[in-house]
């Protein structure tokens, strides 16, 4: 249902604010962000890029070492969610890293989806440690060409 | 293990707009994991959207150097974009009992494990004296 959604416009004006920000505070044109800390970080994670073509709308996460078993997606109410798990490594004493950056935990994460999508068709894909989810659009949200008739 | 980076913008020329469009220049220091084991150190990189064939890990005088191409899997006009993979690049000075001819690296999950085995000590030997 193309229903115009205030809320939504606002939320997306204000990602937009909070982006330009943080460019602000790290003096790039575009901050490279390409954390993935379930358990460590502050924010939801995974990360996620929101395309589409004509047909489909794509969402990829960026998740990498997550165990492919412990993946499960859902679709309800126009919002795709990802569950998952990224396993730590096993068995490793404090006192042996030099270094300890990655982070691994349970993650959780709940996507808006911009139109209506068939939740029956979707499909996802999980390669080099992103997930690809291909959610083909709902048939009152595809373009349709409208015939002419000239007279 | 001392650790040499690159700094993510490398720009010596007046910047202009046009020039920063070019993402060649710019890359992304991937978390890295490092341990120690009885029988050498291991390194854990997280690097997403990198292939095996994106991937390049070499040893030139005592720096190891990772580097790994990235590609987006998903097609279509972008909506909203939470993240943007570049190109990975690290560097880490090895310390001298890494024996550099024996390190073996697996690529999984857009995770690399690189296991780097110390070398062999001169192990304390009984010599045979044979009578004649």
């Amino acid at each position: 249902m193309p229903v115009w959604d205030g809320f939504s416009e606002l939320e997306a004006l204000q990602r937009e604010m909070e982006r330009r920000a943080a460019n602000i505070w790290t003096g790039q044109g575009r901050a490279p962000r390409v954390a993935f800390l379930p358990g460590r970080g502050a924010r939801q994670y995974p990360l996620v890029n929101v395309s589409d073509d004509e047909r489909n709308v794509y969402v990829e996460a960026l998740a990498p070492g997550v165990d492919p078993k412990s993946l499960d997606l859902s679709v309800m109410q126009g919002a795709l969610t990802i569950k998952g798990e990224k396993p730590g490594l096993a068995q490793v004493s404090a006192e042996a890293y030099h270094r300890n950056e990655r982070a691994a935990g349970r993650f959780l994460r709940t996507v808006e989806l911009p139109v209506e999508v068939d939740a029956v068709k979707v499909s996802a894909d999980y390669r080099n440690g992103l997930l690809l989810v291909t959610l083909p659009k709902a048939e009152s949200a595809r373009p349709r060409q409208v015939p002419i008739t000239v007279r | 293990m001392a650790e040499k980076t690159v700094p993510s913008v490398q720009e010596d020329r007046a910047p202009s707009r046009r020039e920063e469009t070019r993402e060649h220049e710019r890359y992304i220091t991937p978390p890295v994991d490092i341990f120690e084991t009885k029988d050498g150190l291991t390194v854990v990189a997280d690097l997403p959207g990198v292939e095996q064939r994106g991937l390049d890990v070499r040893v030139a005088d005592g720096i190891l150097t990772l580097q790994g191409r990235t590609a987006h899997l998903a097609p279509g006009t972008p909506i909203e974009r939470e993240y943007e993979l570049l190109h990975f690049y690290r560097q880490f000075e090895l310390p001298e009992e890494v024996d550099t001819e024996k390190i073996a690296a697996e690529l999984k999950h857009g995770v690399l494990t690189l296991r780097l085995p110390k070398k062999e000590k001169a192990k304390p030997r009984k010599i045979a004296v044979s009578i004649s």
